[in-house]
């Protein structure tokens, strides 16, 4: 039963090696690609299901046991980003079928998306800091060849600091982690979690924390290391924009909260308080970049930097209340976030082109994109009632609750402003009739399935408003195991065998 | 309940395709609606008036105290029928206001879904849900302002109100959960019962600031008000029903619905009179000076919003009745007005009162709806505007003589106003419009003359509205009161004062020009002052987002890495010299054999010189030795293995850079002499961090390390000697296959990077 935690990473393998195999065979990587994510939905769900009702599941690779093994380990927050993963990737797949150009197709697209699948479910589930690295480089080489793939001049040059930047990441994460071995003698995470509690010198791991914190904080484009994220994002075709800007990122959050819940706690007042701030500033820069772009993309990838401040912000008040709602609000993000990029997607397919400048009278020629995209951007926004909301709220009212307000006065201006910019996509790109000289294109064959994966991500920002009473007692769960290690210890360290 | 309130989601959400049913008659049919929830309001009538509040609840997101309560009580019921009558006559006439508008089936939807959120408002027991629907209101109103969406200006209008309606909504979200926080419940019911915990708060100044800033925003009171008159843009319909009816009385309620919680303070009575008070008097002051007919309804819209926040803030037993009564005349007869404001423009092609005369002769019915809907608003008997106004007379000579004073001057300002608005467009001499004049279909005049009915029945039978009156009292003032209204209250001071103030607004009206010259030199402080303000900060705020982006985002990777590692080097250097310890570093200088230092500092002479190197050939040379000399140093502590695998690479990429490189022009230097400093400093300051750390790693062994349990066990369990291969497919193997994917993926990457260039030179 425990090999369900292998599954979401083993399966995207199988199906990336599958189409490795079919290299000349385009039709058949789609539908492999197509029915290895609908399988991989299906199998996050029941994981969420397992998790939700029987707690914590861990597995040893290969049998030995924890902590000299490597451990995979599902608690409430990993089990959700994989369930987030797979609807995501799901949708993802679908849109690609509608939007993909038939060269990247040819030349690779499916085998590196399931890879980078296979690697983000790595990253949320291994329970093991090194095996995390290796993920992270899993993550980097595939989202790397995925931001080149296809050799634009503004595709190379933005993949040039993508990866410039992300391996400087990688390296300070290795050395942390190889300087952290030799320290405390594990690499299990429920390990080091004991082991760094009683350590004679907690200043040291401060000082480790901090190295962590840059490498994740890189990772995870928080201020001020967050240069490569507005350099590259926009640059690919708009569905690998979409799962880097909805996912990807969201995979060094991940990963900073992990260890700043679960390793890092011998000087919560020094290190957290450094997250909060770094937080703050975070999103409010980010938005700040966002209100000055008038190109889709770039405008969207800027947002991504401001929301990761949000979550790294929530990760700084570290409270159940806060968790819950950063988790709560992470998953809200990766959906609305990728959404938007979808979105932008079929407005370049309509008009040739992401400068909010040029486009326009998309509303008037077709009001239900509009609509689609109102969803997603009032959800981002956090107008109630959809998913973005809530989120805010639970992060609000747990500032308010440790009397944070400057923090707290910061994310509600930002989210004033995040209003402010989704209102000027929408009056430029929606409103503004069409400025002369843009070029109107047939949408074309392709359309159904990105509209399809569009209306299912609208949808899901709706329900997880309306839901959000039970959802978020799941995201409750998810702060309690986030702010109580101690059964995540359990579950990893008590476990003897698997697959 | 519930299901009056959501039932209007659902419908909005359908309008679309329901619209496609009947789309001559869209406006009759969609107006069923409201005359239903109108009907269904009215049933509760006896209840509420009888004392009996209606409750119901459903939960929502228990774990934040969200839930949907919806409580049914006079101040509620009386928003909800002005919601729900007024909505029908709006609809009604929107139909055909907007007829053969090819936005017109989303129209139905945003309206609707307004209507829903504003009863949502009103019926809301749970501060959260009042919330939600109170930003819906927001959000719906900016799609109605900007409905006429080619134009620059509407959108413009819907982005101001947006953004100063949100403000005002985000103060109020963090002012919700902290009065949620201190009184510890979110239903307002159990908040009004007991408000000793949170008016003795600390942070009870704060709390009610936060409020005051969302409903002051919301229902437009000075400094926020110049939304509101900007907010015009949206179509009539719009303006009548938001900015007069209902929207912008949003804020007006809250502050009366928590008036019970929050109020009866020292703070509270003097920063809510006092703003209402400011803005009742700035507002009827602008109003003169306005020409589009729109505009001039605008403004005394806000000052009659002034005037309802003002006695809320007195917040008395005469106070709150003369609120209630106001607010009941004020939608009678400021809805008329606009409707017929609207028929004027869609019958004669212009707004601008300049350019009106005489239409009483060629639209006789709206003639009539409009004569009501002014004189009433004038303060003149029998309309109950009148009512109105003795009331609030009544309520501020036993207040204070400032009050007096302002109320006096306002009602005196109005009056001339509602003169402009009302009488001047229908008398006089004909002139030429745009269009030919003619009376507008039913559906349009059927509001006005509706409504016009009403502030004439309740004017001569004040005792009609009495009840329901008396029972929103009630709730705002939490015990209850009954009034007892008259058209006559004999010979008494009351109206002395207001045939004083008739006497002055004719004065006003007569010599508009002359006073409006002579105080022309308050205009810019109120008129320009706020909306310049908000024009400054949007400039402010557009230049410091471009200025940051271009600082940080500057696009040059040699910035964004010493960024980096600045970043790095102090975060890293400050919390080890604040919480570290040097002195666990136990290194024996001696210990260091001769050849180790030989090797270590060719690996240090080879890392200077790829620094310095001049060409890209020498660079990779150099960095060749540093490679080698990590090599022998794996050789000298017995991992052969590792040295084996690190002289293979070094080799094979020391030969692939000179391919690579041969063409390759030598470096040149652009860099400042300063800035190769600074990079040099910068890049020392971490190479020694991580130098340091490693020794301290060195001598620091807090656990007994795992690698032992390997070294044990590699032969016996995973039936190796080599222990670093039985990790690498055994114990870590997991490892590996990921090590795997990542050169399979490169492979793939350098195959596809090579031979697929798509759009060379296109770039964006």
């Amino acid at each position: 039963m425990n090999s369900l935690i292998v599954l979401p990473i083993l399966l995207p393998l199988l199906v990336g090696a599958a189409c490795v195999v079919a290299w000349r065979y385009v039709a058949a990587q789609r539908i492999l690609t197509l029915a290895g994510s609908i399988v991989y939905l299906a199998v996050s769900v029941v994981l969420l299901e397992r998790v939700a009702s029987e707690g914590i599941q861990a597995v040893q690779k290969g049998d030995w046991i924890a902590p000299f093994g490597i451990t995979l380990v599902a608690d409430m927050f990993s089990a959700a980003m994989v369930a987030t993963t797979g609807v995501v990737t799901l949708v993802i797949v679908v849109y690609s079928l509608g939007s993909m150009d038939r060269p990247r197709e040819a030349w690779g697209y499916y085998p590196l998306f399931n890879i980078l699948i296979m690697g983000v479910s790595g990253a949320f589930l291994t329970g093991d800091i090194f095996n995390l690295f290796v993920w992270f480089e899993v993550l980097l080489i595939s989202s790397f060849v995925l931001l080149a793939l296809g050799g634009e001049r503004a595709q190379l040059e933005g993949a040039i600091k993508y990866v410039t930047l992300n391996l400087v990441a990688s390296a300070f994460f290795l050395a942390a982690v190889g300087i952290l071995y030799a320290m405390a003698g594990s690499l299990n995470m429920a390990d080091l979690s004991q082991r760094l509690g009683s350590a004679a010198d907690p200043g040291l791991v401060t000082t480790l924390a901090v190295l962590f914190l840059v490498a994740f904080g890189i990772k995870g484009a928080i201020f001020p290391l967050f240069f490569w994220l507005p350099a590259s994002y926009h640059t690919p075709p708009v569905a690998v924009s979409a799962i880097f800007g909805g996912l990807l990122t969201k995979v060094g959050v991940y990963a900073l909260i992990r260890v700043f819940t679960l390793l890092f706690l011998n000087n919560v007042d020094y290190t957290h308080t450094i997250i909060l701030w770094v937080g703050a500033i975070t999103m409010v820069t980010g938005v700040l970049g966002a209100v000055a772009q008038y190109e889709f993309r770039r405008l969207l990838s800027f947002h991504i930097v401001s929301q990761i401040g949000y979550m790294v912000m929530g990760l700084g008040f570290f409270t159940p209340l806060a968790m819950a709602g950063t988790v709560f609000f992470i998953v809200h993000n990766i959906f609305v976030k990728t959404n938007l990029f979808l979105v932008s997607g079929v407005s370049h397919r309509i008009h040739g082109t992401y400068d909010l400048k040029k486009l326009g009278g998309l509303y008037r020629a077709h009001p239900w994109v509009g609509m689609l995209f109102l969803l997603s951007a009032l959800s981002l926004a956090g107008v109630p009632p959809l998913s973005g909301f809530f989120g805010k709220l639970v992060l609000v009212k747990a500032g308010l609750g440790i009397e944070q307000f400057v923090v707290v006065a910061a994310a509600l201006g930002v989210s004033l402003l995040t209003l402010f910019s989704m209102t000027k996509i929408w009056a430029e790109a929606f409103w503004k009739p069409l400025p002369e000289g843009t070029e109107t294109h047939a949408p074309g064959a392709g359309m159904g399935p990105m509209l399809g994966g569009i209306v299912t991500l609208a949808v899901l920002a709706v329900v997880m408003g309306v839901a959000a009473g039970p959802l978020f007692v799941l995201a409750q769960q998810a702060g309690e195991q986030l702010t109580n290690p101690a059964p995540y210890i359990e579950a990893v360290l008590r476990v003897r065998g698997g697959s | 309940m519930i299901y009056a309130v959501l039932s209007g989601f659902v419908l909005a959400l359908l309008a679309p395709a329901l619209y496609r049913l009947s789309a001559r008659w869209s406006g009759v049919v969609f107006s069923v609606f409201p005359a239903i929830l109108a009907l269904y309001f009215l049933s509760h009538m006896e209840a509420v008036v009888g004392g009996e509040a209606v409750r119901v609840a459903w939960p929502w997101m228990p774990a934040m105290g969200l839930e949907l309560s919806f409580n049914l009580d006079g101040l509620g019921l009386l928003f909800a029928l002005a919601i729900t009558v007024v909505g029908t006559l709006i609809i009604t006439y929107a139909g055909s206001y907007l007829h053969g508008h090819p936005s017109l089936p989303r129209f139905y939807l945003f309206i609707l879904m307004f209507m829903a959120s504003m009863l949502g408002v009103v019926l809301s027991d749970n501060l959260i849900a009042l919330f939600i629907f109170w930003e819906l209101t927001s959000v719906t109103s900016y799609f109605l302002i900007g409905f006429e969406h080619d134009k620059d200006t509407a959108r413009a209008a819907a982005l101001q109100a947006l953004l100063v309606t949100g403000t005002g909504g985000l103060a109020l979200m963090a002012g919700v959960l902290l009065m949620g926080q201190i009184g510890g419940s979110f239903e307002i019911s159990a908040l009004a019962a007991d408000n000793a915990a949170l008016q003795g708060h600390r942070l009870y100044p704060l709390v009610l600031a936060l409020v005051l800033a969302g409903a002051f925003t919301k229902s437009a009171q000075v400094p926020f008000h110049f939304w509101l008159p900007s907010a015009m843009e949206a179509p009539t319909p719009v303006s009548a029903y938001l900015h007069s009816a209902t929207m912008v009385k949003a804020g007006v309620y809250l502050l009366a619905r928590l008036s019970p919680v929050l109020g009866g303070s020292d703070i509270w009575l003097y920063v809510v009179t006092g703003f209402g008070a400011a803005t009742m008097l700035a507002s009827a002051y602008q109003a003169l000076y306005q020409t589009d007919l729109k505009k001039i309804l605008a403004y005394s819209t806000v000052s009659v919003l002034g005037t309802l926040t003002m006695l809320i803030g007195l917040g008395d037993k005469l106070a709150i009745k003369a609120a209630m009564v106001f607010l009941m005349a004020h939608v009678l007869y400021k809805a008329a007005l606009f409707l017929v404001a609207g028929s004027i423009d869609h019958e004669t092609g212009t707004r601008d009162i300049r350019n009106l005369g005489g239409l009483r002769k060629t639209m006789p019915i709206i003639c009539a709806g409009a004569a009501v809907g002014a004189l009433s608003m004038a303060g003149l008997p029998p309309f109950f505007g009148f009512v109105g106004k003795e009331a609030l007379y009544e309520a501020v000579t036993h207040g204070n003589l400032p009050v007096t004073v302002i109320a006096v001057l306002t009602s005196m300002l109005l009056f001339a106003v509602a003169w402009l608005a009302g009488i001047r467009p229908f008398s006089g001499a004909e002139t030429h419009t745009p269009k030919h004049a003619h009376d507008p279909p039913w559906t349009m005049w059927l509001g006005p003359v509706f409504l016009g009915c009403l502030s004439v029945l309740f004017g001569f039978m004040p005792v009609l509205p009495e009840k329901l009156l008396s029972a929103a009292a009630s709730s705002v003032l939490a015990k209850e009161v009954h009034m007892h209204l008259a058209l006559w209250h004999g010979f008494n001071a009351l109206l002395v004062l207001s045939l004083v103030t008739f006497a002055l607004g004719v004065l006003v009206y007569w010599q508009l020009e002359t006073i409006k010259r002579v105080t022309a030199f308050a205009l810019p402080a109120v008129h320009r002052g706020p909306s310049h303000w908000y024009a400054l900060w949007l400039r402010f705020l557009n230049w410091s987002a471009v200025g940051q982006t271009r600082v940080l985002q500057n696009g040059y990777l040699r910035l964004y890495l010493a960024t980096i590692m600045t970043v790095t080097a102090v975060l890293a250097w400050y919390t080890f010299l604040t919480y570290g310890d040097v002195t666990v570093v136990a290194m024996d200088w001696g210990d260091i054999g001769v050849h180790e230092w030989v090797v270590g500092l060719v690996a240090l002479v080879g890392a200077i010189a790829t620094v310095r190197a001049q060409t890209f050939l020498r660079a990779v040379m150099a960095l060749g030795v540093v490679g080698y000399s990590v090599a022998l140093i794996f050789v000298l502590y017995g991992a052969p293995d590792l040295a084996m695998t690190q002289f293979l690479i070094e080799t094979l990429s020391l030969i692939l850079f000179v391919f690579v490189f041969y063409y390759m022009p030598p470096f040149k230097r652009f860099s400042r002499r300063v800035v190769i400093v600074r990079h040099a400093v910068i890049g020392t300051a971490v190479g020694a961090f991580f130098t340091l750390l490693v020794l301290v790693a060195t001598s620091v062994q807090w656990h007994p390390t795992i690698s032992t349990y390997f070294s044990e066990n590699s032969y016996l369990m995973g039936q190796g000697r080599n222990i670093v291969n039985v990790i690498l497919v055994d114990f870590r193997g997991f490892d590996t296959l990921g090590e795997i994917t990542v050169l399979a993926v490169a492979g793939i990457g350098v195959y596809s990077l090579i031979r697929l260039r798509l759009g060379k030179g296109r770039g964006s």
